[in-house]
């Protein structure tokens, strides 16, 4: 087995395996993605790049679509963008 | 940010079954082959998380991408057709133009989701959403699990995450028993199908299946708590995790009908090579009906022969075809939609999940068109992928015209887009 990789949401550390996505990381932290444009949180719904619900900032680049991308080592992940 | 432009003779568009059959089988008769995909590694939805490494069919196929003929392109979605042969997408740091002899359009499909209360919390989320989830990395151990919708794809889904350690707390599936009981029948001419149910259902032995059951309400403070079912003439409520619901699949029709290809009852009309309406466009997979994996690797097949000029070869499938599409027509009559499930939404559901746009704020318009106007309905990054087939089913809505861009994509690709009708040829080189 690979190496788990570590990522931060919101400042706080998380431990995902190799491959996981940042949709799995922000879920595990046990964090929504986004809030709506009536202020509900969101969390994943397609997991496939769809349906937009698990944006956040990756890396200061905001609006990612998270269940798209990898998770790498000391990854700045920030939900509510 | 880069940008650069690449030409081949045959692009096929999605990772999946049909887009890699597509691409392996137009490599193998010499065409010099492109395959581009949104995701970060091939296998589309299905095989996600498999590889080359594995085993069995998923491993077989992947395997064959491994060929001097073909260069993959993952995390690479398309969001433009400027004009014939010619493409543009975006990669995760720029811009890309894309240009072919022929085009195969393997863009797969979507679930279907219908607004119920409580359906925006927190995981509350497909079915094929959730093993998606799970697929990448997110551990489903001791998660107690409602899995409810409707088609095949359910049982599949309950039998994965069984298998790595959540409990289904139960299966609700909105089909009557006689629909299913038919569709067996159905099933009888198709003995890999049945062996694959019985499996599945060998799996989930001890988990509760209910037909004509469907989730009536989500409930939870910011996160699912439990979910209230419809069961028999009264309903039930479950505690949970996850609620995993999905109304079977919808094709993803918008890169196709950009280009213009024309439409049949809601898919993409192909003939027996998988040729669309338009010159040198070809298409396979699940965008012409929903059939499943067997049915999209022969029509990947059929399609990455013939755009190879190898019709001869791509005629060899035809009987295939024939027998797989028979299947395929048996799912869409099994698995019709109720239309108790048309009451599902109370006044303040929302509808549009980009938007938040309400059912009593939608129910009063006579089209999408006008709905989107007034509304913004459909008008957030999603683009109407998600409300566009609830709509569709609630209200009788048909799908507006596509126009580019088909998925949000930086103002700098934009952009870029602008500088390239501007500057056809030579405009490309290097990075801007």
């Amino acid at each position: 087995m690979p190496e788990p990789i570590t990522v931060t949401v919101n400042g706080r550390s998380v431990a995902v395996r190799a491959g996981a996505t940042v949709a799995a990381a922000m879920m595990i932290a046990g964090s929504h993605c986004r809030r709506s444009v009536s202020d509900e949180p969101r969390s994943p719904l397609c997991g496939m790049g769809i349906c937009f619900e698990c944006r956040a900032m990756i890396d200061g680049i905001p609006h990612r679509r998270s269940c798209q991308i990898l998770c790498a080592s000391g990854m700045d992940i920030r939900t509510d963008e | 940010m880069s940008s650069d432009r690449k030409q081949f003779d045959v692009l096929v568009v999605g990772a999946g079954p049909a887009g890699i059959a597509a691409a392996a089988t137009a490599a193998e008769y010499g065409a010099g082959v492109g395959l581009i995909d949104d995701n970060p590694t091939p296998g589309g939805q299905i095989w996600r998380g498999e590889s080359a490494n594995g085993a069995g069919e998923p491993a077989r196929w992947l395997t064959k991408l491994h060929h001097q003929n073909i260069q993959l392109l993952s995390g690479t979605r398309v969001f433009d057709h400027p004009a014939a042969h010619v493409l543009h997408g975006e990669t995760a740091d720029g811009f890309l133009e894309l240009s072919y002899q022929k085009l195969i359009l393997a863009t797969g499909a979507r679930e279907r989701f219908l607004p119920f209360p409580g359906w925006t919390l927190p995981n509350v989320m497909g079915a094929g959403g959730l093993q998606a989830l799970v697929k990448s990395g997110l551990p489903i151990e001791g998660k107690r699990v409602v899995v409810a919708g409707t088609g095949p794809l359910l049982l599949a889904v309950a039998s994965y995450l069984r298998k790595h350690g959540a409990e289904i707390r139960m299966i609700c599936e909105q089909a009557s028993r006689l629909s299913l009981a038919r569709f067996g029948l159905a099933l009888l001419s198709q003995p890999p199908k049945i062996t694959q149910g019985l499996s599945l259902r060998k799996g989930l032995s001890g988990v509760p299946f209910l037909t004509k059951s469907w989730p009536i309400a989500a409930g939870g403070d910011g996160v699912l708590k439990e979910v209230l079912i419809r069961s028999g003439g009264g309903s039930e409520k479950i505690a949970c995790d996850y609620l995993a619901c999905g109304f079977h699949l919808v094709p993803n029709t918008e890169l196709p009908a950009l280009i213009g290809c024309r439409m049949r009852d809601g898919y993409i009309d192909v003939d027996e090579l998988e040729r669309t309406s338009v010159p040198d466009v070809f298409c396979a997979g699940e965008p012409t009906g929903i059939g499943g994996i067997e049915l999209s690797l022969v029509e990947g097949q059929i399609a990455g022969a013939t755009a190879a000029g190898r019709p001869d070869v791509a005629q060899r499938h035809g009987r295939a075809r024939t027998k797989l599409e028979r299947f395929a027509r048996a799912l869409d009559r099994a698995f019709a939609l109720r239309p108790e499930l048309k009451t599902l939404p109370l006044p303040e559901t929302i509808v549009c999940r980009c938007e938040d746009v309400t059912y009593a704020r939608l129910k009063p318009y006579g089209s999408w068109r006008s709905a989107k106007l007034e509304t913004r309905c459909g008008m957030g990054p999603c683009q109407g992928r998600v409300c566009g087939p609830a709509t569709q089913f609630l209200f009788h809505w048909s799908p507006d015209s596509v126009r580019p861009p088909i998925f949000p994509t930086v103002l700098k690709n934009l952009a870029a887009m602008a500088f390239i009708e501007a500057h056809p040829s030579g405009a490309m080189r290097g990075s801007q």
